[in-house]
């Protein structure tokens, strides 16, 4: 055939040394991995991080030997110091919102599939590509010297923590131990993830506008390509602003400006111009840096986990041998939660000593979004009605997906609310809100996404019954460890605490302090069998074929893993929705996207077409 | 696998909602008014939270127990969905969690939109970097005046009042704040440095302190009793050990507290402290 | 696993997809083409991409000024610390030779796109100096403010002005190696048809970028000399 000719000419070759085709590579699939590693790296060390919390919270004073070696300054004799705590629960949030929860996600799964999943041969710029991810990982490093060059001995990073409020952040060297150089690599950092994923954003938007493949209209898209398109016009808009505000924090540290700063400051027994380390500041606001801070920081909570509701929708739909429920309400409820997200930022300021008018409409717009996620729920909860459904790992993360989902969202309904929020805000309460939905629940999504991807990804299957044994211990742990922090919260535990050991009323609550922590450290312990899975899997693993699950979607029709320009010369033709299982009629129990219609689904008109109801 | 994955679910469920059922860990006892009716929408927010996370989860655990894998040849329902039921959920989510937005606001609105009432007892919240200061007027009601550049540290004039001005002469500053009972209270909240927040559980609020500001909140106790205060906006390294104690007095008690010159105040304020016991929880 | 690898099947002559209304692959191609891989057809939507990318990218830096100007304008009414800087007179040189730039851009599009390659080329050199032009005189302004003593910590109206010339300064340096792009390419022949519409893409989306920059710039300038101006 005269088409088949033509293809063979237009086959993409790919590069050949090692260096261009694994380090420096320009296919969306390695640099999908490349971004994959990273946050397999990061969340290590975020981990690591939270563990050392957790012991310093539950048994205070003790001597641990080991993290005098490790730390000589932020454990001298072998105790955790308030700084060096502080350090932690900083770093530990900026590793984990931008080098975890949003480079796996999108950065890492994003790129592998979206070009695939919407059947094209790469990304529409892959030189950009590559370089988003190089850009993150120099901004991965950075935030890493941010630890070692903090400018003190006694401390490992700044301690403002992940939301940098000025004027803490603001003042430099004498607001506190690490918020000298530390905290200006600290935002160098951000600032420089910014326009990594700002480059990946603009990439991924162009792909998906203008690189679907023929017959791939835009209601035929997997669920899992509108969540990462949304996400990334979330980053494509926020990043900016963020941005903008580091380069403000930037110079009102460096240069002397007063963005941020205040006039008439008293800091560590220093008037404000009386000293060369404190220059004059006048009439700087504080509460500007939170308005462009949560601009900013509210959408990345959807950039964390609207990946996640994706992978999810896909996965409980190819396990429930059914088609997703609802798909249109679906893509609508992913639209109203990216667009809403954008319009609810006040409500993380309500005692911030702005306009009590404005946190009003804030608290309702916030309270708004509780119901495209309710539809969501309820849409996957419908997808599992009637179902037949097959228990694989990846099935059993995305059903805990949509369990987290749930428990970590619906107790919105009390922050969401202006007067709810005044005894809640800035407790363990909101901690173990945000952690279970934006944290817990969008890694759930990743651990699905990668159980599921995996054999397409490596060729070959990763071992069900350690994945399962990860999913049990982790589903009940994370449990276990988060909703006992909402109770912590009611009794009015502060987040941020070195110590609870000061206050009376918090002493009732050790015990569960205690539990949580046993939990955690357990729950971490078991991620290191997700992690000897995946390496033990990639080369031992059972070989998969080309579409081991029985799927649909495109990237099952090309071989695992998928060749240099994903279908070998051949771009896909699709004719379907993306979720045909179940079909009446059909030899199998699922219909390929590629599959073309037959003369009967022409005449009677069933089921052609997945959007339609 | 799935009947176990149902078990799980509906026993974490249960484990979960039951843990708001211990008494020993819920609020501390309200000491206001403002606190009550918070309590209130807290109560009436929370039973629908938990009503719908408990219907979600059993929802949940219910069809992974129901809809397994069969056999062979059975497949599942084909469909795509149901419009109606789309606008029906939608709009009854809608209804719920915008109505309890609204309902919120009524006592976000009787903390914030009202004045404090005249005739309030004002103390100035000054807050810094690991300690409170509170300001208080003295038997003439006006403060003194304040400067920055008249801190001065070893004189233990954290707030920098100006001893020349008249107002300031029977001004009185202190690490604890005491305050009447019954009587409403406005505090003036400041920060030297960093962000602050002022937080005592028992009022069911808490407001930052921003440098730069001079935010204006108001509350009336109903409760006599010493109480903790903490701050809770992250302010640096001893954030955790900026403690102080709210001390909620008799009203006789207070005015005659107040009317004392400066170092009886000092060693008075230490007795009362002694005095008041911590609630027990 | 009957289908595994599917999509070389020839076309039926029912169109594509399922529904009525047969589309192009991006909603932007003729239906009537049958030849998944016509490779005309394909490139042809293929260089949309220079396009989009551009509309893209410009959204997410609308953003970032947006973020600096919404703190200009809090940040002017929050405190009594303002004093409005006089307007550098040089300012409106430079805004004469961006606008002036823009126009040139434009032209050199057109050319392009009838094939007046040498005439093409003069108009890109010409816009570039133009650009040039404009930062060196953003750069006198500065020196003139600096000779004055006003340097960026000086009160917050010359931290923004600083602030924001800088930012818009840094991407017009984008903008130039944009231009330095396209005169590397306007040695290329343009015989293959592909190849031209590629590189007519990417004059647009320069040159969408460069009066971008342009219009930004006059924003910029409203903005902080006409903006609560005492």
């Amino acid at each position: 055939m005269s088409v088949e000719t033509h293809e063979a000419v237009h086959r993409h070759e790919p590069p050949t040394s090692f260096i261009r085709k694994y380090i420096f590579s320009l296919d969306h699939k390695v640099i999908g991995i490349q971004y994959i590693l990273l946050a397999l790296v990061a969340v290590i060390v975020g981990m690591a991080m939270s563990v050392l919390m957790r012991m310093n919270l539950s048994w205070p004073g003790t001597n641990w030997p080991i993290l005098a070696t490790l730390f000589p300054g932020g454990a001298p004799g072998g105790v955790i110091n308030p700084e060096f705590y502080l350090s932690l629960v900083t770093m530990h949030g900026t590793i984990m919102v931008f080098f975890v929860l949003t480079t796996a996600p999108q950065g890492g799964f994003g790129n592998y599939f979206l070009p695939i999943q919407i059947g094209a041969e790469d990304m529409a710029f892959p030189v950009l590509n590559m370089l988003s991810f190089w850009v993150t990982l120099v901004g991965f490093i950075v935030i890493l010297s941010a630890i070692f060059f903090s400018g003190s001995a006694s401390t490992i990073g700044p301690i403002g923590g992940w939301t940098g409020y000025a004027p803490l952040s603001a003042l430099g060297q004498i607001a506190g131990p690490g918020q000298g150089m530390g905290m200006n690599l600290w935002i160098i950092s951000i600032a420089i993830f910014c326009v990594g994923s700002l480059l990946g954003a603009l990439n991924f938007i162009t792909t998906l506008l203008n690189m679907r493949t023929r017959g791939m209209s835009l209601m035929r898209m997997p669920l899992t390509c509108w969540a990462w398109f949304t996400t990334a016009v979330l980053a494509l808009l926020s990043f900016p602003v963020l941005l903008g505000g580091g380069i403000l924090l930037l110079l009102d540290r460096l240069a002397g400006t007063s963005f941020f700063i205040p006039g008439g400051l008293y800091v560590s027994g220093i008037l404000s111009g009386t000293n060369p380390s404190f220059p004059v500041h006048t009439g700087g606001s504080p509460i500007l840096w939170q308005h462009l801070f949560w601009f900013f920081g509210h959408p990345e909570v959807y950039i964390a986990i609207l990946p996640g509701m994706g992978a999810t929708s896909h996965i409980l739909s190819t396990f429930a041998r059914k088609p997703v429920f609802g798909y249109r309400a679906m893509v609508f409820a992913i639209f109203a939660i990216g667009l809403l997200g954008f319009f609810v930022w006040g409500h993380h300021m309500f005692i911030s000593g702005m306009s009590p008018y404005s946190a009003m409409t804030f608290s309702i717009l916030t309270l708004s979004i509780g119901v495209p996620s309710a539809v969501k729920t309820f849409n996957w909860l419908g997808t599992l009605w009637g179902a037949r459904i097959r228990f694989t790992t990846p099935m059993l993360f995305a059903i805990g997906f949509v369990s987290l989902f749930v428990a970590g969202g619906i107790t919105g309904l009390v922050l969401g609310q202006t007067s709810l929020d005044l005894p809640m805000h800035d407790t363990y309460f909101v901690l173990a809100h945000f952690h279970l939905v934006m944290g817990v629940a969008s890694i759930f999504g990743m651990f699905a996404a990668t159980y599921f991807w995996f054999p397409k990804m490596f060729g070959r299957m990763m071992s069900e019954s350690l994945g399962k044994i990860h999913f049990w211990i982790t589903f009940v742990g994370v449990y276990c460890i988060f909703v006992p922090m909402h109770v912590m919260g009611l009794v009015g535990m502060p987040r941020r605490y070195a110590q609870f050991t000061e206050y009376t009323f918090l002493t009732r609550l050790h015990p569960l302090v205690v539990f949580v922590s046993v939990v955690a450290i357990i729950t971490v312990l078991t991620q290191f069998l997700f992690y000897f899975n995946l390496i033990w899997s990639i080369f031992k693993g059972k070989k998969a074929g080309a579409n081991p699950w029985d799927a649909t979607t495109l990237e099952w029709t090309t071989a695992s893993p998928p060749p240099h320009d994903n279908f070998a010369g051949v771009l896909p033709v699709v004719y379907r929705g993306p979720y045909e299982f179940a079909v009446p009629g059909a030899p199998n129990d699922f219909v390929m996207q590629t599959e073309p219609e037959t003369e009967t689904e022409r005449v009677g008109g069933n089921g052609h077409n997945g959007h339609r109801h | 696998m799935g009947r176990a994955l149902a078990v799980i679910i509906w026993i974490l469920t249960l484990g979960s909602v039951s843990l708001f059922f211990v008494k020993q860990w819920w609020f501390p006892t309200a000491i206001t008014s403002h606190a009550a009716a918070l309590d209130r929408q807290f109560l009436i927010t929370i039973i629908v939270v938990g009503i719908s996370f408990t219907a979600a989860q059993v929802g949940l655990g219910y069809m992974v127990w129901k809809y397994r894998e069969r056999p062979a040849n059975d497949r599942a329902v084909y469909t795509h969905g149901s419009n109606r039921l789309e606008v029906i959920w939608t709009i009854v989510t809608a209804i719920i969690f915008i109505g309890l937005a609204v309902m919120g606001q009524s006592v976000w609105a009787s903390l914030h939109f009202n004045k404090a009432p005249a005739g309030s007892f004002q103390v100035e919240v000054v807050a810094q970097q690991f300690q409170w200061n509170f300001h208080y007027a003295g038997k003439d009601g006006v403060f003194g005046r304040t400067d920055p550049s008249l801190i001065d540290d070893s004189a233990l004039n954290f707030i920098g009042l100006d001893e020349t001005d008249p107002n300031a002469k029977d001004d009185e500053t202190h690490s604890v704040i005491a305050i009447p009972v019954g009587r409403p209270v406005e505090l003036i909240l400041r920060s030297k440095d960093v962000i602050h927040n002022f937080w005592v559980p028992q009022l069911r609020f808490k407001q930052d302190l921003v440098p730069g500001m001079a935010i204006r909140v108001h509350f009336t106790a109903n409760q006599t009793g010493k109480y903790e205060l903490a701050c809770a906006e992250l302010c640096g390294q001893l954030h955790f050990k900026m403690k102080s104690y709210m001390l909620v007095l008799p009203e006789a008690e207070h005015q005659a507290l107040m009317s004392l010159p400066q170092e009886q105040f000092q060693s008075r304020m230490t007795e009362l402290l002694a005095k008041y016991p911590l609630p027990t929880y | 696993m009957a289908t595994t690898v599917t999509g070389t099947k020839p076309l039926t002559k029912t169109g594509f997809g399922g529904g009525s209304k047969s589309r192009g692959p991006n909603g932007n191609g003729s239906p009537k083409r049958n030849g998944h891989r016509d490779a005309f057809f394909d490139s042809r939507s293929a260089v949309n991409r220079y396009r989009i990318g551009m509309w893209v990218a410009m959204a997410s830096i609308l953003m970032l000024f947006t973020a600096l100007s919404s703190a200009y304008i809090v940040r002017a009414a929050s405190a009594n610390d303002w004093q409005p800087l006089r307007m550098p007179r040089v300012l409106l040189l430079s805004t004469a030779l961006i606008i002036f730039s823009s126009v040139t851009l434009e032209f050199a599009r057109r050319k392009l796109k009838s094939g007046e390659q040498s005439a093409h080329k003069r108009l890109l050199v010409l816009t570039a100096l133009l650009g040039l032009g404009f930062l060196g005189s953003q750069l006198f302004a500065w020196r003139g403010l600096a000779r004055q003593g006003i340097y960026i910590s000086s009160n917050p109206h010359s931290s923004f002005f600083y602030l924001l010339t800088a930012t818009h300064g840094m991407h017009l340096l984008g903008g130039l190696a944009g231009l330095g792009f396209l005169m590397s390419r306007s040695r290329l022949s343009t015989d293959d048809e592909l190849a031209a519409a590629k590189r007519q893409a990417q004059t647009d989306a320069v040159s969408l970028y460069w009066h971008f920059m342009d219009f930004l710039w006059i924003y910029l300038f409203l903005l902080l000399f006409l903006w609560r101006q005492q």
